[in-house]
């Protein structure tokens, strides 16, 4: 079943690791874009080309960005699929806000919190990474991904009656209803379905670019060690990986508990970046986003995703102009742009097109890789 | 490498296609925006609100209200103040709602009406407060909205008071009656009221007989909810939820044979006008509603017709509040002797004198002479209705 | 009493999830893919048919099979426009495409219909409820009628797959694709039909659905569908009587938990269960287990 699913497009990856050479070409791409976007991003904002509604978008770009690559290690590199990627952001960013809140009574350096903050997050969004991770283990293709659709939607359904706030001598205490012993209703951080309210504006573009640079240096890192072939071979085929050895459990467990963490920051990072964050944020709707980011980029291929999300981002702001019809209207696109990247002969088509403008290559033999004979 | 450039070039192009026709596109069809250049200039108002998705209905109601006002005062005075009106989508998400505010400042927004709902408030309001934009908002009533924003009011009650008032009316009215309350648990809105109820109600002594929640999930199936408010003996259920859960509520327990007193807040304004619903299941419903469109008010008259006229339905409550939103920032910006021309942080300034000078006050639809505290919260009175024969009464 | 309440509403709710989940099931065993749009058609065959009552006073079971006709042709529609251009291209593209079409679904009825919720005038209006042991035990005609339709359409379905010749072609594609194709059958034809059936039924479920929970919004069938999946990977996604099961077991866990556990946290036991099922049985209850070849 998980064959089927990764038909014909996570073939990529397995060679990118194999030859170093590709594997730089990898990350001088990626690294190249965040960098060569993160100076125009900042040039335009300087020179008062971009507008507010585009330099808002910063942080959340880049958050999103960080978290197609993180999921990219999930769905791409260890070929699972994953629908609650939004979970591991919730974790992360309640926890982010929560570290905040307390750092900032005793201490005014907005940048240490910051980073304090998505230390935390990732650790806590580790653990439920682990947690979630170990029932992973027995499990296949879509029913490992209904089990991740079920951690978010249960997560949520956690925040949603989740309390938070100081006691008069300043200790934080929680509850699982409305009462928290001992708090006054004003002195309460986080609220439920409320969510947190009144926090600290952390992120900047900086700080989120600088975040989105790490989670690159993890994942591509990850991607060319002898653990990131072991993950993507048994990605491949799993009986031949078991049979040289592997442990896959170990394996694909570090690749999930790793992604995990990393969306945990993102969340932080995204968390810090509005005065309220409420728990229906993270739905099932933003988990399936991140993955149309994924597999719109190419499933991965990191620094497509990386694109994808950040197009994606921004493509409803510049929709807005279609006023009633603005959401239909990017629906439309989502379909039409699937449609074109991977239906064969239209593809084939594009290709024709494309190859008359690059110097010849040698041809690889892509395609058909060794699970399609299995 | 093919695939990839294949890949990249057709999301490339698609998006450059999107933004060639966006471009082309060119500037929004919102009332006011060509009228005439009067002496007096054009003030540009701006709103965000959920226009799609589960929200949409409330944030359709405010463009809409907004909207009529908006034209209403400027066919009567073509030769004074003009306004424009821009409503952007905020698909009820407080990140989206930001880039929405961002980009209303960006096409030179002076003064801002909304967010609609308050969580999309709550983030735009911290923008709005560091950027100096006055925000008057007609149906965010979570306190975190006006909390620490000087520039901040609310026009709708604050989710706290329905809340309190709601306990005390019960409390003194129905003393005798074994109260429930059934609320959706992730909803801001009425957790924010249910809260506050609920402590409000529990003050001396009483206990509320049961409680239960939903999640956001309108069409839900409320049978288990119903059958513990049946067997706590509940009489009177406290609803402090919009109406469309809240018309799924009374069907179901009508099927049931099981028939409390209701008694809702605000948002159960709108059951009436529902289409297909069976208003005789609404009897007897209580409601603390600052607006209802069967008032004999002839102002109110006036405006249901008109908004009839124009798009076809009912005004509900977020409509009327909208309409009251633009006349109170139209007079009060009269009084700050400012001219359209100005800044949107002049603008701000000015307007907060205005609404904290303690002698401004408003009429519209939603009461009579509404002030407003330092807080940024609204004065004005809440009404108990009771619906009969499909009718709203005063008490 | 409160117990035979209980799993009578929770029965009538997994009914209805019962049979969105056949929609996902056939669909996934044919194509093996996710069709999330599958829960918007619910919704397109709720409007329809309150459009047809409302508005032009079509009987009610006319305009369930107005509603069935509509969902139908929309289904092959979707499957021919936005899937088969994907086909034999790994699920996962087309999964999003199916959250594409889920958007678009949601976005046209928006514009259609507006954001205004109509409440569904149940199709069972005239009947009466039962009421048992004294008025303490209620039977709605709403879930009398659900829990039946949900039996008849699971047998016929049943019949429909194993006697008839186009069944057996579609248990042929789902087999074994490009072997079906070398033995004359016509794959796309069974495609569509299967996408012709789930969504035929999908129309059932909408109006069955809204006759019980009568509010109908754009964005009604995001849940149902949502937990209708669920139901299909609960019972063994592929599995016709599987989704049966799992939509009987999902509705009567979600209510069972409202009614003793709490209503707060009820979706979060429902998917805790989820998750308890698959790691005792890791391909659902009634999954096929994978072999795996080497």
């Amino acid at each position: 079943m998980a064959e089927r699913l990764f038909k014909n497009i996570g073939s990529r990856g397995l060679k990118g690791a194999v030859k170093g050479s590709e594997y730089r070409k990898e990350a001088f791409i990626s690294y190249g874009i965040l960098l060569i976007g993160y100076i125009l991003l900042q040039l335009g904002a300087m020179t008062g080309l971009i507008g507010r509604n585009l330099q808002g978008q910063f942080v959340p770009i880049c958050v999103y960005v960080s978290l197609a690559i993180s999921l990219n290690l999930v769905v791409g590199i260890s070929g699972e699929l994953s629908l609650g990627h939004a979970g591991f952001m919730a974790v992360g960013a309640f926890t982010g806000i929560l570290v905040a809140k307390i750092l900032e009574r005793s201490m005014s350096i907005n940048p240490l919190i910051l980073i304090i903050a998505i230390i935390a997050a990732a650790l806590t969004a580790s653990i439920a990474g682990f947690i979630i991770g170990i029932p992973i283990l027995g499990l296949r293709g879509d029913y490992l991904a209904i089990v991740t659709l079920a951690f978010g939607e249960i997560v949520r359904n956690f925040m949603n009656v989740l309390y938070f706030g100081f006691d008069s001598n300043g200790k934080l205490r929680f509850a699982f209803n409305h009462t928290i012993e001992g708090v006054d209703t004003s002195d309460r951080i986080i609220t439920g379905a409320i969510g947190a309210t009144g926090v600290t504006k952390m992120a900047s573009f900086t700080a989120a670019a600088l975040l989105t640079a790490f989670t690159l240096f993890v994942v591509l890192n990850l991607k060319n060690s002898k653990q990131g072939r072991a993950i993507m071979s048994i990605r491949d085929n799993r009986i031949a990986g078991e049979s040289i050895g592997l442990e896959v459990r170990k394996y694909k467990l570090m690749a999930f508990v790793v992604s995990a963490a990393l969306a945990g920051m993102a969340g932080c990072m995204f968390g810090l970046n509005y005065s309220t964050l409420a728990p229906v944020k993270f739905n099932f709707n933003t988990s399936v986003l991140i993955l149309v980011f994924v597999v719109l980029g190419g499933i991965g291929n990191i620094w497509g995703g990386m694109i994808a999300a950040a197009l994606l981002t921004v493509l409803p702001e510049a929709l807005r102009q279609f006023a009633d019809y603005r959401m239909l209207t990017y629906a439309i696109v989502l379909i039409v742009v699937m449609i074109c990247t991977y239906n064969p002969t239209i593809k084939a088509r594009v290709g024709l097109f494309v190859d008359k403008f690059k110097p010849k290559k040698k041809k690889s033999g892509k395609g058909k890789t060794g699970k399609e004979a299995a | 490498m093919k695939k990839n450039w294949t890949k990249f070039l057709v999301v490339a192009l698609s998006v450059m296609m999107v933004f060639a026709m966006t471009a082309c596109g060119g500037g929004s069809s919102d009332g006011g925006d060509d009228a005439a250049e009067g002496g007096a200039g054009v003030l540009h108002l701006g709103g965000t609100g959920p226009l799609t998705g589960p929200a949409a209905l409330y944030g359709n109601a405010v463009k809409n209200g907004a909207e009529l006002a908006v034209n209403e005062i400027n066919a009567a005075n073509p030769d004074g103040l003009q306004l424009s009106w821009d409503m952007q989508d905020d698909e009820h998400d407080a990140e989206k709602a930001v880039n929405a505010y961002n980009k209303l400042v960006d096409d030179g927004m002076q003064v801002l009406i909304g967010s609609v709902t308050t969580a999309p408030c709550t983030a735009v309001a911290a923008e709005a407060y560091a950027n100096r934009t006055f925000v008057l908002t007609p149906s965010a009533s979570g306190p975190a909205v006006t909390d620490g924003n000087d520039n901040v009011f609310q026009l709708c009650f604050s989710d706290p008071n329905q809340g309190i008032a709601s306990a005390e009316y019960i409390k003194n009215n129905y003393a005798d009656k074994t109260v429930g309350v059934i609320y959706n648990n992730a909803d801001n809105y009425s957790s924010g009221i249910f809260d506050k109820f609920k402590s409000e109600y529990e003050s001396d002594g009483k206990q509320l007989a049961a409680v239960e929640a939903f999640s956001d999930d309108a069409n839900a199936d409320f049978t288990a909810q119903l059958n513990s408010m049946k067997n706590a003996g509940v009489d009177l259920i406290f609803l402090p939820i919009y109406y469309t859960p809240a018309s799924n509520i009374m069907t179901q327990a009508a099927k049931m044979g099981y028939a409390p007193t209701y008694f809702g807040v605000d948002g159960m304004d709108g059951i009436l006008d529902l289409e297909g619903f069976d208003t005789n299941l609404a009897e007897g419903v209580l409601l603390l509603t600052p607006f209802t469109p069967y008032s004999e008010d002839a102002k109110v008259q006036e405006f249901v017709k008109a908004y009839e006229d124009a798009y076809g339905e009912t005004p509900i409550q977020f409509a009327a509040d909208a309409y009251d939103c633009v006349y109170t920032i139209y007079d009060a910006f009269q009084k700050t002797g400012l001219g359209a021309d100005a800044s949107m942080d002049e603008i701000c300034e000015a307007l907060i004198g205005v609404f904290t000078g303690g002698d401004f006050t408003s009429s519209g639809l939603t009461a009579e002479s509404m002030s407003w505290n330092a807080a940024g919260e609204v004065d004005k009175t809440p009404k108990v209705c009771v619906i009969e024969d499909g009718k709203y009464v005063e008490k | 009493m409160n117990f035979l309440n209980s799993l009578i509403s929770g029965l009538s709710l997994g009914s209805v999830y019962a049979i969105i989940a056949l929609g996902y099931t056939m669909v996934y065993g044919i194509s093996k893919m996710l069709n999330f749009a599958h829960g918007d058609v619910i919704m397109v065959g709720g409007y329809v048919s309150f459009i047809l009552t409302m508005y032009v006073g079509m009987n009610g079971w006319l305009a369930l099979l107005v509603a069935m006709v509509a969902c139908t042709i929309l289904g092959i529609l979707i499957e021919r426009l936005a899937y088969r251009p994907l086909r034999g291209t790994g699920s996962l593209a087309v999964l999003i495409t199916a959250i594409g079409v889920s958007y678009f679904l949601q976005n046209s009825a928006l514009l259609i219909w507006g954001a205004n919720p109509r409440v569904f005038n149940s199709l069972f209006n005239g009947m009466k409820t039962i009421h048992a042991a004294g008025g303490q035990l209620t039977i709605t005609p709403e879930s009398l009628f659900t829990i039946i339709a949900n039996i008849v359409i699971m047998i016929a379905l049943t019949l429909f797959v194993s006697k008839t010749k186009a069944g057996k072609a579609m248990r042929a594609v789902s087999e074994d694709n490009g072997a079906a194709q070398l033995m004359g059958i016509n794959v796309n034809q069974s495609i569509s039909l299967t996408f012709a059936i789930g969504s035929g039924l999908a129309a059932v479920a909408g109006v069955l659905m809204c006759s019980a929970y009568p509010v109908l919004m754009p964005t009604t069938g995001a849940m149902p569908g949502i937990k209708a999946f669920t139901a299909a990977v609960f019972g063994g996604i592929g599995s016709i009587p599987g989704a049966m099961i799992g939509g009987l077991l999902l509705g009567i866990i979600e209510i069972f938990a409202r009614a003793y556990i709490s209503t707060e946290l009820s979706d979060a036991i429902v998917f805790a269960c989820l998750i308890i099922v698959l790691l005792v049985k890791p391909t659902g209850l009634l999954g096929k287990k994978i072999n795996e070849k080497v």
